[in-house]
């Protein structure tokens, strides 16, 4: 792998009060690779996940994005960095359109007196994109884009919220446990959905639980334990049980090779 | 393990779902009368309030004739609206974020005190003496604003605060003093502005029914065709999710309570219209009856759902029963009652048709 990493982190410590959840913890992610993150409970997955999204400030450390040092005060930080996250909750707003949620906070205004001095909104155009993304993405299951979200599956809102992650030109795609609620097909789906979204040359970070799920899409698999890294490993070099002893800390490295 | 390749199954029992249903899933939907009502209520939210006030109009015309029925009764109704429903239109903004905003009518009247006591008692130009009154009415709200958003603080609490704040200043400001209506007319005929009328027919429409319908259509606008208007259902629906897909939820809670007062003075500069004077003590119960025409108006109290379309023909249903009972010779404590009815029937319907979304 000559390849320079699109996102690093070194050195990441976090702590809350007398809790550290990272501890001296690095992150690479390769351009064009899915990348899961495993880890036991509270071995500091999610703050990691955190720091990398903008979500929470480490205490110390560097992230570097392409190289160069990036420091993510906000969420919004983040995402204008490149960095999409699609988090566990979804973020979606129920009583909203589908269009509308895919577009919150980043409006297309139309153009002309309308759009410029009373702020009107285009929202032929981003029904059009809209539309354009999820067939993209083969979620045009969905029929109607203006209807609610509160009124899709569970495995569809998945997919907007994939589709809005992936419909802004973004460097970098964060998926926080997309398969935890979802049934077997709807989980299915999702994996092709972020097979897809990786055909598109767009890097993922995949958060899971699920070993089958991980070992399936994943190009290398990144082992988090007592807040730090433990080990990247190649999902075709060790099976599913090395890596939760892994994680767990049953085995040393050693051990599991 | 293999390089994975898109959509093979890689676990044995995945692999009959390639024999499963490829459709979407659809279920033979057989609605009920009743159910096809509840999913389009859901679907249009000032439906209700709509229906109501049809229904209300055509009894009271039925039963009073053309006594109720008429060009002049009917634009009277308006007339007497107008400062609940401008009131009513920012109390729609700040419930619609799942807050309430219970300083309203005091920042009113405040509002209207400043523009009249500015003019009479530091001589200023009643034009700029208005500017004042709706940069004290901004502030007032904007203050509410800064407490929810920044502090955290419960919005019932702090517009309880500020409602007593607002009023007792209100009253230590103006030593209690009316401005009587032929000083104003004399020397600062702008102040009664909204007390001017236009005359259609038989039909009397004040410039406060005019600015209250503007409003209204103004703020319908901005509510369905702008990104505030959409970020604004947003953050009452869910303020966690729109945080994160990008929504500066503290700014636009500022904004709301802020715009919010800028409403409350211009209700203000109505008021005046309205009753003549300048006086420190009338718009006592705006706060109630904007909320009451919220709620009936089918305004969600849980924010996030509702139009201001609906807060409109709530106030308009308040009025139509407070006319028609009157003419109809009864003791205004029933209008009370209906309306306390009205209240609890609308926030019952309210979770009625909420079901329809699960």
């Amino acid at each position: 792998m000559a390849q320079e990493p699109i996102l690093t982190a070194r050195g990441l410590v976090k702590r809350y009060g007398r809790v550290t959840a990272l501890n001296n913890a690095d992150f690479d992610l390769m351009p064009g690779e899915i990348l899961a993150v495993i880890g036991d409970n509270g071995a500091g997955k999610s703050s990691l996940i955190k720091a990398l999204s903008g979500a929470i400030r480490p205490d110390e450390g560097e992230i570097r994005m392409n190289g160069k040092p990036v420091s993510f005060s906000s969420p919004m930080d983040a995402r204008q960095n490149g960095i999409e996250t699609v988090y566990q909750t979804l973020a979606l707003s129920p009583a909203l359109s589908i269009a509308d949620n895919m577009f919150l906070g980043r409006e297309i205004r139309a153009g002309g007196f309308m759009g410029k001095v009373l702020r009107k909104l285009d929202h032929k155009a981003m029904e059009r994109i809209a539309r354009e993304k999820l067939s993209e993405l083969g979620l045009m299951t969905i029929q109607n884009i203006n209807q609610a979200v509160e009124t899709l599956s569970g495995g569809q809102r998945q997919g907007v919220a994939v589709a809005r992650a992936a419909a802004f030109g973004s460097k970098v795609i964060i998926l926080d446990e997309p398969t935890a609620a979802l049934g077997v097909k709807e989980s299915r789906k999702v994996l092709e959905l972020i097979q897809s979204v990786r055909a598109r040359g767009i890097p993922i970070v995949l958060i899971s639980h699920n070993m089958p799920h991980v070992f399936e899409v994943a190009d290398r698999i990144h082992i988090h334990r007592l807040g730090r890294r433990l080990a990247v490993i190649k999902p075709k070099d060790y099976s599913m049980s090395d890596a939760v002893a892994l994680m767990t800390g049953a085995k040393t490295l050693d051990q599991a090779a | 393990m293999s390089e994975p390749t898109a959509a093979v199954p890689h676990h044995d029992y995945e692999k009959v779902i390639k024999d499963s249903s490829k459709e979407v899933a659809s279920f033979e939907v057989k609605r009920t009368p009743i159910q096809k009502l509840q999913h389009f209520l859901h679907t249009s939210p000032s439906a209700v309030s709509l229906i109501v006030l049809v229904v209300s109009v055509t009894v009271f015309g039925a039963l009073l004739g053309s006594k109720f029925f008429s060009a002049f009764s009917l634009s009277l109704i308006l007339q007497q609206v107008a400062i609940t429903g401008i009131v009513g239109a920012a109390q729609s903004l700040v419930i619609m974020t799942a807050g309430i905003d219970l300083s309203v009518g005091a920042i009113m009247v405040l509002s209207s005190v400043i523009m009249g006591q500015f003019t009479f008692r530091y001589g200023f130009p009643p034009e700029i003496a208005i500017l004042c009154g709706f940069i004290v009415g901004a502030f007032c709200g904007f203050i509410n604003g800064i407490l929810v958003s920044r502090m955290k603080l419960p919005p019932f609490i702090v517009t309880l605060g500020m409602w007593q704040i607002v009023l007792a200043s209100n009253f230590l400001y103006s030593a209690n003093e009316t401005i009587p209506s032929q000083q104003l007319q004399a020397e600062a005929p702008i102040l009664q502005f909204f007390g001017n009328n236009i005359r259609l027919g038989g039909a009397v429409f004040t410039y406060g029914v005019v600015a209250m319908v503007l409003l209204v259509a103004a703020l319908w606008y901005v509510m369905n065709h702008t990104a505030w208007g959409r970020h604004l259902y947003a953050v009452g629906d869910d303020p966690d999710a729109a945080e994160l897909a990008g929504v500066n939820v503290a700014r636009m809670l500022t904004s709301v309570y802020a715009l919010s007062g800028l409403i409350c003075a211009l209700a203000g500069w109505a008021l005046i219209g309205r009753i003549g004077s300048v006086s420190p003590t009338a718009g006592q119960f705006a706060n109630i009856e904007s909320i009451t025409a919220v709620v009936i108006g089918g305004i969600s109290l849980f924010g996030g759902r509702g139009s201001v379309l609906g807060m409109l023909f709530g106030a308009l249903i308040v009025g139509v029963f407070a006319l028609g009972l009157r003419l109809l010779g009864t003791d205004v404590q029933w209008t009370y009652l209906l309306i306390g009815v009205l209240i609890i029937v609308a926030v019952a319907v309210d979770q009625w048709i909420r079901k329809a979304a699960r």
